[in-house]
């Protein structure tokens, strides 16, 4: 009980005093997952639209690895993505090992399917008649898909919550390709392991706290957007 | 006859080996409210998606005020026209929101929309709904409300797919009769899919039977309902005496036609020795009991029979005659079956006009 209130303490201490280590691994922290979800929505809704809207040969293959994807360990997709970007390895060449980018694009890996299949989930639970309806008052086909998302806003935002809580929160892979480096890959859970490692539970602590008023932040804002009411229409096209 | 707003030519679509819509030519005029009936899985929605530019045949070509339908203007032809559907699916918005959504979509400003929406709400008596959430609405105010929404567009041709089928019988009849003055008001040309006999010939001008994909007949509604071109439509019009025969004889005007079980008079010229159909409606059938003199009745027609089936209908009583191997159905109110007091197996004489036969020469 006493290690917890000192690691409070001890959070409360870190952050408010500034310490110029804490925020560099919280912002790496941000910056990383952050950019990872984007680019998972990027290529995951897309996906996600186009395997609940349409039908083509081989879609249920790719419905069962997405599927499988969605609870894809870390520490494998860690383990593939060090082989590719090991020096010596087929992507060796691009010297990404042990740096942002490599984490970035593990986590991408981690995040992908999870948007891409709670997409697909979203818009499986609009009727499908709802697409005849909106062209038959005369929606254009990107205006179409714009509304078809509007009106799957509230579990499209649960894809990119679930999408960023898998990412923030993981260890493995950002560990086995990013090498918790201390100023240059190291993120608050790499660095959580460390100090608990080294029996500093303060510090372990302390970096506990900030990933969870993260996380409770960064899902609080889009709750925020997700329950709002207001809708924005497109523009006409 | 006023130009073709919409003409199809040839269309064929079929769904894997399956043909599910083949037709040869058609043509929908301006300013006509056309009603296309016809059994379930006939294809009457695929004919309205078809005709709505939501669904693009295999084969054919769809030609909307002059100009054939291609890849390209497709959406700009579509605009032209709107689709209201047997559910209506409505976004988690207001009312309000729902019904400017069309104008929105074509880009017009907000006030703009207003003016246009606003005396449709009242029309359809939905304007105090405005603000409500369309998710809170019965099944009847949803569909003023996707009617608003196709309705704001003035839409150069109108297409409902059984829009009144989803709702119970007391706000399906308001909402008919809403309807039916809106368009004889506004003269929007409409085409009108729907199961429903009566609904066709409320709001229809012209009926077009469909039956298996195929149109079996098309022309002004009464003339569908009462001359029917064969058996089928026949059956689906609701007439359900049908009784083959040879005409026996002729004069000007008048012939007499031997049947299974009995003759009947019907009015036409025709030659003695033709095969005909004789077609009756359950409506034009009386019933009276064996022996009574048929002095008040102008029914030319008597035929004596055995009851084999009654069955209550609604406000009417349905009876099957048999009459030596020929069924008439026949359509008796309440108290002439209380008059009569018919029951199953009771001999009775089965009587109609020879005006009320409409007979189809087989060939």
């Amino acid at each position: 009980m006493e290690l917890i209130l000192e690691g409070v303490f001890t959070a409360f201490r870190l952050v408010f005093s500034g310490d110029a280590d804490v925020w560099a691994i919280t912002r790496l922290s941000l910056t990383v997952s952050g950019a990872a979800t984007l680019i998972a929505l990027i290529l995951g809704i897309p996906l996600g639209i186009a395997l609940a809207m349409t039908r083509f040969p081989g879609r249920a293959i790719v419905v069962a690895l997405v599927n499988t994807g969605m609870g894809l360990p870390p520490v494998v997709v860690g383990l593939f993505i060090s082989i590719l970007l090991w020096r010596s390895g087929p992507l060796g060449f691009l010297n990404l090992i042990y740096t942002p980018a490599a984490m970035v694009i593990a986590q991408v890996v981690i995040a992908f399917p999870i948007v891409a299949g709670l997409t697909m989930a979203a818009f499986q639970t609009l009727n499908p008649k709802l697409r005849l309806q909106l062209l038959g008052i005369g929606a254009s086909r990107p205006q179409l898909l714009w509304l078809l998302c509007k009106e799957a806003q509230l579990p499209l935002l649960a894809a990119v919550m679930a999408g960023f809580g898998g990412v923030i929160s993981e260890v493995g892979s950002v560990l086995m390709v990013g090498g918790n480096i201390k100023g240059q890959t190291r993120v608050l859970t790499t660095a959580t392991v460390l100090e608990t490692s080294m029996g500093n539970f303060g510090i372990a602590i302390a970096l506990g706290v900030i990933l969870l008023t993260l996380a409770f932040g960064v899902n609080f804002i889009l709750t925020r957007i997700q329950q709002r009411e207001q809708i924005r229409w497109p523009r006409p096209s | 006859m006023a130009e073709a707003l919409l003409t199809l030519q040839d269309i064929l679509v079929q769904y894997g080996e399956v043909p599910i819509l083949e037709v040869p030519s058609m043509a929908v005029h301006a300013g006509e409210v056309l009603a296309v009936i016809g059994p379930n899985g006939a294809g009457k929605s695929t004919l309205l998606r078809v005709m709505g530019l939501l669904e693009q045949p295999i084969r054919g070509r769809v030609t909307f005020q002059g100009q054939e339908v291609t890849r390209d203007n497709a959406l700009t032809l579509r605009r032209r026209l709107a689709s209201v559907f047997q559910e209506p699916l409505l976004l988690n918005a207001s009312v309000y929101e729902n019904a400017i959504l069309g104008l929105k979509l074509r880009g017009l400003d907000r006030e703009t929309a207003r003016q246009r929406v606003r005396p449709w709400l009242e029309r359809l008596g939905i304007a105090h709904l405005a603000e409500r959430s369309a998710r809170s609405l019965s099944g009847g105010e949803a569909q003023r409300t996707s009617l608003v929404r196709a309705l704001a567009l003035n839409p150069d041709l109108l297409l409902l797919d059984e829009p009144f089928s989803a709702l119970d019988p007391p706000t399906r009849e308001g909402l008919l009769l809403d309807l039916e003055t809106v368009l004889r008001e506004t003269k929007i040309t409409t085409v009108f899919v729907t199961h429903e006999r009566s609904e066709a010939s409320i709001l229809g001008d012209s009926v077009a039977v469909l039956i298996g994909g195929r149109f079996r007949q098309v022309g002004p509604s009464v003339e569908v309902f009462t001359q029917p071109v064969n058996e089928e439509v026949a059956q689906f019009v609701g007439v359900e005496t049908t009784l083959s025969g040879v005409v026996e004889m002729a004069t000007a005007g008048l012939a007499c036609v031997r049947f299974n079980g009995g003759d009947a008079l019907v009015v036409g010229d025709f030659r003695p020795g033709e095969r005909v159909l004789l077609c009756l409606r359950p409506e034009d059938i009386t019933l009276s009991p064996p022996g009574a003199e048929a002095l008040r009745s102008s029914a030319r027609n008597r035929l004596a029979g055995t009851v084999v089936k009654v069955t209550p209908w609604g406000t009417h009583f349905r009876v099957v005659v048999d009459c030596d191997g020929s069924r008439l159905v026949a359509l008796i109110t309440r108290p002439s079956f209380t008059d009569l007091g018919l029951a199953e197996a009771q001999p009775v004489v089965a009587s109609f006009k020879a005006t009320a036969v409409h007979v189809i020469r087989l060939r």
